[in-house]
């Protein structure tokens, strides 16, 4: 019988590099406060957010993907040539075929490398990291590039007061590679479709066949998606803390999606995260930014001295779907 | 548990998610108007009080508790 080779990979995984694009125009709750009656001191009390960023019409899903990555790479020490793979999680790429992921690989000078976009919504990002370690450690690729991005304000009915002052844009990405230690633990993913209709967009034929030409905007039941990601979320949290071998007394970051700061204060409450835990609170001038919410926290944090190299931190994510996914990785 | 008990334990829940004085907390106010309680406080009322008193309340259910005494006959009717 003919035997087929088979790929190794490396031992180990970890991130390697972090970039950002924060867009240009910064939004504060005053510009969105007349359209849905409402006032930014209830926005700040309902969910944290101050301010956040609205990409213009020069800031595209894919300017944005490729600024963050080219900091990555830097940040890294990898050249765009040595990029294997690039994954790109975005909810807010308005092309149905082909992926972000191709022209954003194209614009790098990236030498060919795998290229495709995941739709995992909010919780893609970590989706991605599970997806590059195992890519890693399986030999299919050496660096992975794993983008996470969003333009929801082209995607979000500014009237909508469940979510006209909670989405907003940007762009996050890490450069995955082989390390001499672990540094991604392993992930606690999974879905709950039979909340499918919690937060989504509408089906495009339907908008078509009612003469409805604007953009499918997302909706999204607030109080359900709150319960299921304070509580529900805590377990998975948990869940990939006892997996990675450690316990909460061990991280020094705790980096959820940035969907809402009371989503986040009942998290790290339900799994009784030490004071200590240094938690990101990028939302509060970035707003809700899906799939980039992770990483553009993860670097804002590593900015402000709030995450150093080497140190611990439990990523979590979360969103439509309803898709999640957890991991303990070291901060490069 | 009496419905005084009911009220007592619910009325401590309500103090620590929303700093309500638990003294306030009475059958005949609402959550929203009298208490100012906001709706994702409530969803985190209403998480704690399954905990507390072993029940089940359903997302469609919380939006009928408008009052304190709502979600006290509620819980006394499905406490197990």
């Amino acid at each position: 019988m003919t035997t087929l080779t088979v790929g190794t990979g490396s031992a180990n995984a970890a991130l390697l590099g972090v970039g950002a694009y924060r867009p240009s125009a910064l939004v504060p709750n005053d510009d969105l406060v007349e359209a849905i009656d409402s006032s930014d001191e209830w926005i700040q009390q309902r969910s944290g957010i101050r301010t956040r960023r609205f990409a213009g019409p020069e800031e595209t899903v894919v300017s944005m993907s490729v600024a963050a990555a080219r900091e990555a790479l830097e940040h890294a020490g990898i050249a765009a040539t040595q990029v294997d793979a690039v994954v790109v999680a975005t909810v807010s790429h308005l092309v149905q075929t082909p992926s972000a992921a191709t022209a954003i690989a194209h614009a790098l000078g990236a030498d060919h490398p795998a290229a495709f976009d995941i739709s995992a919504a909010c919780a893609g990002f970590c989706h991605g990291i599970a997806l590059a370690n195992d890519m890693v450690r399986g030999g299919s690729a050496r660096h992975v590039l794993v983008i996470g991005v969003e333009k929801l304000s082209d995607i979000t009915d500014p009237t909508d007061r469940g979510t006209a002052f909670i989405f907003a844009d940007g762009a996050g990405a890490v450069v995955v590679g082989q390390s001499g230690h672990p540094g991604i633990g392993p992930v606690v993913w999974g879905s709950d479709g039979e909340h499918y209709d919690h937060i989504r967009t509408p089906d495009l034929r339907d908008l078509v066949a009612a003469g409805d030409l604007r953009l499918p905007c997302l909706s999204m039941k607030g109080s359900e998606v709150f319960r299921w990601a304070s509580y529900a979320m805590a377990k998975v949290a948990q869940q990939a803390v006892d997996r990675a071998g450690i316990t909460v007394d061990d991280l020094d970051c705790f980096i959820p999606h940035q969907a809402n700061n009371r989503i986040t204060d009942a998290m790290a409450r339900a799994i009784r995260l030490p004071a200590s835990v240094r938690i990101a609170r990028d939302i509060v001038d970035a707003g809700n930014t899906s799939a980039a919410s992770v990483p553009l926290a993860l670097h804002r944090m590593i900015e402000d001295g709030d995450a150093r190299s080497g140190d611990i931190a439990l990523l979590i994510a979360f969103g439509a779907g309803l898709s999640y996914a957890a991991q303990v990785v070291t901060v490069p | 548990m009496s419905t005084e008990e009911i009220r007592a334990a619910l009325a401590e829940i309500v103090n620590e998610v929303a700093g309500i004085p638990a003294e306030n907390v009475q059958l005949d106010k609402s959550f929203a108007d009298d208490l100012d309680v906001d709706s994702l406080s409530m969803v985190e009322v209403v998480v704690e009080a399954e905990e507390k008193f072993g029940v089940t309340i359903p997302d469609d259910e919380v939006k009928n508790l408008k009052t304190v005494g709502d979600a006290v006959a509620y819980i006394e009717r499905n406490a197990s």
